[in-house]
């Protein structure tokens, strides 16, 4: 076949084009086309009236000009012209050149609005089609109002050809994106949703792009696209390579289909229906298999189609994050992909380890292949592999590995890319603060960082250094010997010098007893560094040298000397002078005491969210971050660096009115990582939400009205049934302290105390007879799945217990998880030779690990917003029980552990509260709110939780305290 | 969803650009010289893909043109190499043999077949035939409007 003048084509045209082509300078092109324009709107504007062909043939010239890189000022209007062509391929170009170069002009879109509305009404599925086409690459707003209604009416209609439908649904998609008020939903909605069902593949493969995005803005009216899906999508796994004809591609079938499915169920939770569940279970392993299966074909082709539908269905699971089976399964894939002889695998599998490195269930799996990751981050030859590395390592940082991938991740710093060098300055960092438990260790760390990348470390970095030496009176020491030490390298980054000369000039005293560092040796090393540094590097020096006046009086000459010299005083800065000027008389006029207090030490930094944090979120989107930063993302407001930038200059040292940061508080401001004896953080004034530190413990709270061990009426049975534990339990779950179990023989008391995810029950055992109980022992036992979520350890109690006595026992109590059941407590003894047996449940609850959140009204409302999941809430209606007094409610949601908000849910006589519950492993942020109705004396009582199960749970243990 | 699909010479001379999302001419120019400049300094045998601002970059070498595409976060990288391939075999089964002059010759074709292919940045049939089949038929459609209807509908 010839290259040119195929079907209809244009000599003039490939003609045109070979001259150009055949230029030899970007002036002969000009020169060229310049005649070319004059050509055209010389025919344009002749007398001759043009026929249909000539009009195409300068309509697609001018088109080539345009996309050749000029611009072009005319021709519309013939282009407009060849619209109503009855000529199929010259009302093809005129759509063409409209598509290609949109013009705002309103009268010209008013008549290319009435030749796309001829022929979308003339039944001719081409011609419908080339509309379609035009709306979708113009998609202006002139358009969608125009036609946003007519096209879902074409869509939907039972005569529509189907291709036309193909295009129609595209169209709609587009016009949807555009302009989404203007596509107003209705009965063709649901129609839509069953061409999931349709005979012709390719109109289900359109109109699933057209279902996804519906469905992402509206997923309750698409709900039933869910089991839709899943039966196409398992009827396409199940289907032999050849089944679907033309949709098999290179033997993978409908692959295009498949991910669309596989994206489609993305936005949904798990199937509810367990049959729809289940099915969908088996086209999972079924894919998963079939990655293990011989390749059908030794195409690149056929193993890209078939790692695609792979690649979207670990994408799935990781979305559900339910199946531990399937998690496991899909990192042991990704696993074997990480040694791949295809870079693009490789690449890919990186990349989804990333999101299955933030899966609670899969997360350790995902750090067994720490060295193969390292491995690419040292070897890879591709860059964008390498960085996909560095953001895995990244990703699957925690506690344990901190400090190997942290030495990694600065070794790789010394031969990165440029390009990726201040993503990486900022993840060591964030990572090096964020797990800091030796915070010399960080110190060291930040300062690596600076010798080795100083170029690249952002202002936040450094700032951040400081504020954390300055926060932390046992790091400051060290810090100022080690960058006294830095310093005296030769050749020294400007940025070392910025956090040697604020260290020291705050924290110099502390070295400055070892005759190496004394005062003036300290100074000496900092001014010699002064003339190679920029202006405010100086401006901070020369604040240094003051403060060094007040901590050591007998540099004050020298430095007075330094400052009253011309290059200073007479600098031509005027920032520079000024601090030169006002420096040396606070210096000579100020008594020590004056002195003392003006350059009093820095007071300790607000703590707010680290602000390099918040620059690595500005620098990349969402999906490079690890989850636990996504659920801190969600509070990112305008206030977020505000203690954080504040920069440690001169002005930034007299401020002073700092809050106290509590000791507990995490240098991110994420989770509080204190121990448990931490005092209790004073964040009254900070940013804080569901996510973030919390205030005081909770234990506090509840008061206990019964005395302790007082004499309750004894019980009438001997030995409580199993069955009455439950109300026992029901009992504690507001308050901490009281009897648990009382009958003739025994009493049992509690006093329980609970701190983050960690809690201490003290059991009185005391005996109520004369008699001595012999063999006295207690086991705890762990019913169901408890034994994962919680671990209780106890130390045996003393088997004998006299008549009249007390014991008692302390139980170490540790939440790994959110949890449901109650451990059983059993208690075995012998009574005057009787063995008395008996079960209870100990009253740990899964709020008890509660950490109250106070909030805003408009925090409150933005959380409720986002956990709007069906599943994250749970909701139950019930009537009350007890007294329905304020106070009496109150004091019960107070002791139930979250934070009593007030002023924030509109009506006055409902309840709403937030509060953290702390695991090892997560967080899960709860809100709730009570809605009392006195008349009925009824409550409706809802919960949201970023986890579902501890929605359902709270609900539960709640409904049967008001 | 695909945000353009750009193909250009080893040269780095732009044959096709197609934009799914509205950018100004001074946007779509600063594209065209990132995607040029960072696909065409990629040494050989490294991945297919790149990271560009919030966008994935796909793209792949034919002869002399490179086919380059930019997606959203959540779009899956290999069906986009896919997407490219199955671009280059409708194209293929056009021109017989397709070459980078057909391309520059025929540049109005390579828009059509694209727009049978592609719509809107989604995918609207993947079925060659399918889409051979109405850009092979647009050709034989020289009659006049009066002929065409007067056919059997299709």
């Amino acid at each position: 076949m010839p290259a040119v003048s195929k079907g209809d084509g244009m000599r003039g045209l490939a003609v045109f084009i070979s001259d150009i082509r055949n230029c030899k300078s970007k002036e002969a092109e000009i020169k060229r086309i310049n005649k070319e324009l004059a050509n055209i709107r010389s025919k344009f504007k002749g007398d001759k009236a043009l026929d249909g062909y000539s009009k195409k043939k300068y309509v697609c010239k001018l088109l080539f000009i345009f996309l050749l890189g000029h611009d072009i000022d005319f021709g519309h209007m013939e282009a407009v012209n060849l619209l109503s062509s009855n000529k199929y391929t010259e009302k093809q170009i005129g759509y063409l050149f409209i598509s290609v170069l949109v013009n705002s002009n309103s009268e010209l879109i008013r008549l290319i609005n009435n030749a796309i509305k001829n022929d979308l009404s003339s039944r001719n599925p081409t011609f419908m089609c080339l509309a379609l086409h035009c709306i979708a690459n113009v998609g202006s707003r002139e358009m969608a109002e125009a036609f946003a209604s007519e096209i879902p009416r074409i869509l939907v209609a039972g005569d529509t050809m189907d291709s036309v439908k193909q295009s129609a649904a595209l169209c709609l998609l587009r016009l949807y994106k555009t302009s989404p008020d203007l596509v107003l939903m209705g009965e063709w909605t649901s129609r839509v949703v069953h061409l999931l069902n349709d005979q012709h593949m390719g109109v289900v493969t359109a109109a699933i792009s057209l279902i996804t995005c519906l469905s992402q803005k509206n997923p309750d009216e698409f709900k039933t696209c869910v089991s839709l899906a899943v039966s196409r999508l398992s009827r396409i796994v199940s289907s032999a390579s050849t089944d679907l004809q033309d949709y098999t591609y290179y033997f993978v079938p409908a692959p295009w289909l498949s991910c669309k499915l596989l994206r489609l169920l993305q936005c949904y939770p798990p199937p509810e229906d367990g049959a729809v569940k289940g099915r969908l279970v088996e086209c999972l392993e079924t894919i998963l298999n079939k990655a293990q299966e011989p390749p059908k074909s030794k195409k690149v082709q056929h193993s890209n189609a078939k790692n695609a539908i792979l690649f979207e269905a670990i994408a799935l699971i990781i979305h559900y994050d339910s199946e531990p089976n399937l998690l496991v399964r899909a990192c042991n894939q990704l696993g074997q992909f990480l040694q791949h002889r295809e870079t693009n695998l490789r690449y890919l599998a990186l990349e989804s380890m990333c999101t299955l490195a933030s899966s609670e269930f899969s997360h350790e799996a995902v750090k067994t292949h720490i060295e193969t990751v390292i491995n690419a981050l040292k070897t890879e030859r591709d860059v964008s592999v390498r960085q996909r590395a560095a953001d895995l390592l990244y990703a699957m940082c925690d506690r344990s590995n901190a400090k190997q991938i942290v030495a990694e991740m600065l070794s790789y710093l010394e031969t990165a890319d440029y390009s990726i060098r201040e993503e990486m300055v900022l993840k060591v960092a964030i990572l090096a603060e964020k797990y800091a438990v030796d915070y010399s260790w960080y110190v060291d760390t930040i300062l690596n960082l600076i010798r080795i990348a100083g170029d690249y470390v952002s202002e936040e970095v450094w700032y951040r250094v400081i504020q954390i030496v300055i926060n932390r009176d046992d790091v400051q020491g060290y810090a100022a010997k080690t960058v006294f030490e830095a310093l005296q390298a030769p050749a020294c980054h400007e940025n070392m010098v910025k956090v040697g000369g604020y260290i020291l000039g705050e924290f110099g005293n502390l070295i400055a007893g070892d005759p190496r560092s004394s005062p003036l040796v300290q100074f000496n090393l900092l001014h010699s560094k002064f003339h190679l540094c920029s202006v405010p590097t100086r401006a901070l020096l020369l604040s240094a040298y003051i403060k060094f006046i007040n901590l050591f009086p007998e540099t004050k000459a020298t430095i007075q000397e330094v400052l009253r010299c011309d290059s200073q005083i007479r600098n031509s800065d005027v920032e520079l002078q000024q601090r030169a000027v006002e420096y040396l008389k606070l210096s000579s006029i100020a008594s020590t005491d004056v002195l003392a207090t003006v350059l009093e030490e820095m007071p300790p930094f607000p703590e707010r969210e680290s602000s390099i944090l918040a620059k690595l979120k500005k620098k990349k989107g969402p999906g490079a971050v690890s989850v636990t930063e996504m659920e801190d993302g969600k509070r990112e407001g305008g206030e977020l660096n505000g203690g954080g930038d504040r920069g440690p200059d001169a002005s930034a040292m007299a401020a002073s009115n700092a809050s106290t940061p509590s000791p507990s508080a995490d240098l991110l401001g994420i989770r509080p990582a204190a121990p448990v004896s931490a005092a209790p953080a004073s964040v009254g004034s900070l940013l804080v939400d569901v996510f973030s530190e919390a205030g005081p413990a909770a234990s506090s709270a509840a008061v206990n009205d019964e005395g302790f061990l007082s004499s309750a009426p004894p019980s009438e049975d001997p030995a409580p049934p199993l069955s009455e534990a439950d109300e026992l339990l029901n009992k504690f779950v507001c308050k901490n302290n009281g009897v648990l179990f009382e009958n003739q023989l025994l009493q049992i008391g509690i006093k329980s105390e609970y701190r983050q995810n960690l809690g201490r029950m003290y059991l009185f055992y005391g005996n109520k007879t004369s008699v001595q109980f012999a063999s006295f022992t207690t086991t705890v036992s762990y019913p169901g799945e408890l034994q994962s979520q919680l671990n209780v350890q106890s130390k045996p109690v003393e088997p004998l217990v006299e008549g009249g006595a007390q014991i008692q026992q302390v139980l170490n109590i540790e939440c790994l998880t959110d949890f449901s059941e109650a451990p059983l407590l059993n208690i075995k003894f012998r009574y005057g030779g009787a063995l008395q047996n008996l079960t209870l449940k100990l009253p740990v609850t899964i709020n008890k690990f509660f950490q109250p959140t106070e909030m805003a009204s408009q925090d409150f409302f933005q959380r409720w917003k986002q956990l709007s999941q069906p599943q994250q809430e749970a909701q139950k209606i019930f009537k009350a029980n007890n007294s329905m007094d304020t106070e009496v409610l109150k004091a019960k949601l107070l002791g139930l552990g979250m934070a009593l908000l007030d002023n924030v849910d509109p009506n006055p006589e409902n309840y709403v509260c937030a509060g953290v519950i702390q695991t090892k492993g997560q967080q899960v942020g709860c809100l709730l709110r009570l809605e009392p109705n006195a008349q009925a004396q009824m409550y409706r009582l809802t919960l949201r939780c970023s986890k579902d199960s501890v929605s359902r749970r709270l609900c539960e243990l709640l409904a049967e305290q008001f | 969803m695909i945000h353009f699909l750009l193909l250009f010479s080893r040269q780095g001379k732009l044959r096709l650009q197609k934009w799914f999302t509205p950018l100004s001419e001074l946007e779509k120019k600063k594209v065209i010289r990132d995607m040029t400049l960072m696909v065409l300094a990629r040494p050989p045998r490294t991945s297919n893909f790149l990271q560009w601002r919030d966008l994935k970059i796909v793209y792949k070498r034919y002869a002399s043109l490179y086919f380059c595409t930019g997606l959203e976060e959540k779009d899956n990288e290999l069906l986009a190499l896919e997407m490219i391939h199955r671009y280059v075999e409708l194209l293929d089964k056009y021109f017989g043999n397709v070459c980078e002059l057909d391309i520059i010759f025929n540049f109005e074709k390579a828009y059509f077949i694209l727009d049978e292919f592609l719509m809107g940045g989604e995918i609207l049939e993947t079925s060659k035939f399918a889409v051979g089949g109405s850009v092979e038929e647009a050709d034989t459609l020289q009659e006049t409007m009066e002929e065409y209807m007067s056919k059997p509908a299709y």
